[in-house]
């Protein structure tokens, strides 16, 4: 019995936290209306969201396209067919690594420092501060941030998966003598604009929303403690690593339909 | 104006019946509150009280279990978001803690609710901002950043962004913690001077008795979620309440509690060893 009535209550505080959070993004995409005359205010969080993230992404996705070169040429080599390695390194980076790879690492690198940011000014009484200013933190704070990241990931991903395709190129054609031309040509025969990539975009888009939400918002509701701020960070990780993990079997799913 | 309401008229804020729990623990109960327009007010109380609850509660971060407040004859609880946030850029708060934004300079801070609300040229800006610093004694500081600040001149920058939009009423949480007997005194003046030239109402949460009182017209003394004690300084100097003089006195024992509630202090000590 006790463990029914301990099911029942965290499955309500599931749900409230779940409404909690719909709740916030609909003020979040509400107060984003007053972004339009300040658009200074998200470059600023581009900068320090998507730009300070790119090292991290172009240094991932030079390796991940590296492994995939070597693998990919140890597969196809079996079967007299290396010169097909650009188009498999091109479309595994483009539909599935490209936008998944990238929206962990942006949850571990500007997902955590969003979400202690937050949580850090809440707990100092920040932004009960600016609330008695009469300034809405969510259109202050919280909306350039969401955007900041809604649109830095699908950029981002879009630097790993084009910085995966030359460390391929740099292990099959540089290292494994693939050849060159066929590399490239391969892959602009194979790779179509509608059917792979644009799909590699949506899914970049719905990550890069899922990934600003959730960050944003484990960040307005944390408790507002050191300890509460921390663990609002490693939730944001974990739950966007989750998420994202997730909504790609299902966009995939949709996809190949 | 109406001259049959005039009592009412020289109330700002107009607190009746307000009770307010948070989880078991009532913090008010049932207590009226009347803030004269144009004066200084103090609330004072013992520490957990509720007074940063009630400035909470009158600038409407906080919803009361029952009552109302009024603020210039507005319900705050009954606003909508967009009006309460009206009714906030003629209230300023001064936070316990200071609570400036700390990834911006102290002279950004202080510019920060000017250029949320209004459209005015920078160089104006600047020259407003300047005479708020100058006023808590820290023009020079400008360029320092929140962290580079000690507790006391945080606390000051606060009151320059407080008043930097000239509110009609400002409330004060903890002014006098953390201040040297100078820039306490500098405060108190500038509290009052603020108070008479601007025509502010000012709402001071304080344990200090002394500063407090120098600049009190009316003080409310709270203690276990109801008012104990109200009056002038002298009145209260005076009064004859056993809760009033423990705490205008400090003595350490009385009816006003030191403890947070709890069990008998022998038996929790016992219930270790028994286990
Ligand atoms: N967020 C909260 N959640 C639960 N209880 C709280 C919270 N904030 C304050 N309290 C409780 O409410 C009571 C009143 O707190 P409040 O901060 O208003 O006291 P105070 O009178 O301002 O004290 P001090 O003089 O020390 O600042 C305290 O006993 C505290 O335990
Ligand atoms: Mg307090």
């Amino acid at each position: 019995m006790e463990w029914l009535s301990q099911l029942g209550r965290s499955g309500l505080r599931f749900f409230e936290r779940l409404g909690r959070g719909n709740l916030f993004l609909f003020y979040v995409l509400l107060g984003s209306f007053s972004l339009l005359g300040r658009g200074r205010l998200l470059l600023q969080q581009m900068y320090s969201v998507g730009v300070l993230s790119m090292l991290i992404i172009t240094v991932a996705g030079l390796f991940v396209g590296m492994v995939l070169g070597l693998q990919g040429y140890n597969t196809l080599v079996d079967f007299g067919s290396e010169e097909s390695l650009g188009v498999m390194v091109a479309l595994s980076l483009v539909q599935e690594l490209g936008p998944v790879m990238t929206a962990v690492l942006f949850a571990a690198r500007a997902g955590t420092s969003l979400t202690a940011e937050i949580g850090l000014m809440k707990t100092t009484e920040q932004l009960s501060g600016m609330e008695m200013m009469a300034v809405d933190p969510l259109r202050r704070v919280i909306a350039p941030r969401f955007w900041a990241g809604f649109i830095s990931l699908p950029l981002l991903a879009g630097i790993f998966s084009a910085v995966g395709v030359f460390g391929g190129y740099f292990v099959g054609v540089g290292l494994l003598g693939v050849d060159d031309g066929a590399f490239w040509s391969q892959i602009q025969n194979r790779v179509d604009f509608y059917d792979d990539v644009l799909n590699g975009i949506i899914k970049s888009i719905v990550f890069g929303f899922v990934a600003a939400w959730i960050a944003l918002f484990e960040g307005y509701d944390t408790v507002p403690t050191s300890e509460g701020v921390s663990r609002a960070t490693t939730r944001t990780v974990v739950h966007t690593s989750l998420a994202v993990l997730g909504l790609d079997f299902v966009l995939t799913a949709l996809m190949f339909d | 104006m109406n001259t049959d309401n005039h009592n009412m008229d020289d109330v700002l804020v107009h607190v009746r019946g307000l009770s307010f729990q948070r989880g078991e623990r009532m913090i008010f109960d049932d207590i009226d509150l009347d803030i004269m327009r144009g004066k200084v007010t103090v609330i004072m109380g013992p520490s957990g009280t509720g007074k940063t609850t009630l400035l909470k509660l009158i600038g409407g971060q906080l919803r009361p279990n029952q009552g109302t407040v009024e603020v210039d004859n507005i319900n705050v609880h009954r606003l909508s978001r967009s009006d309460l946030f009206e009714l906030r850029k003629r209230m300023g708060m001064l936070f316990q803690t200071g609570a400036l934004l700390t990834d911006i300079n102290v002279f950004d801070n202080v510019a920060f609710p000017i250029r949320e609300h209004t459209q005015l040229p920078e160089a104006l800006v600047r020259d407003l901002v300047l005479m708020k610093l100058e006023a808590v004694g820290l023009r020079g500081a400008r360029e320092l950043m929140p962290s580079e600040l000690s507790g006391g001149m945080a606390r000051r920058v606060a009151l320059a962004r407080a008043i930097a939009l000239d509110p009609m009423m400002i409330m004060y949480d903890e002014p006098f913690t953390g201040q040297d007997p100078i820039s306490m005194g500098v405060l108190v003046q500038l509290i009052d001077k603020l108070n008479d030239a601007l025509g502010l109402t000012s709402v001071i949460v304080s344990h200090d008795v002394v500063e407090a009182s120098a600049i009190a017209d009316f003080i409310y003394v709270i203690s276990n979620g109801k008012v104990v004690g109200k009056g002038t300084p002298e009145e209260l100097q005076a009064s004859d309440s056993a809760w009033v003089q423990q705490f205008i006195n400090a003595q350490p024992d009385g009816p006003v509690p030191f403890h947070y509630p709890a069990t008998d202090y022998l038996e929790d000590l016992l219930a270790g060893v028994n286990e």
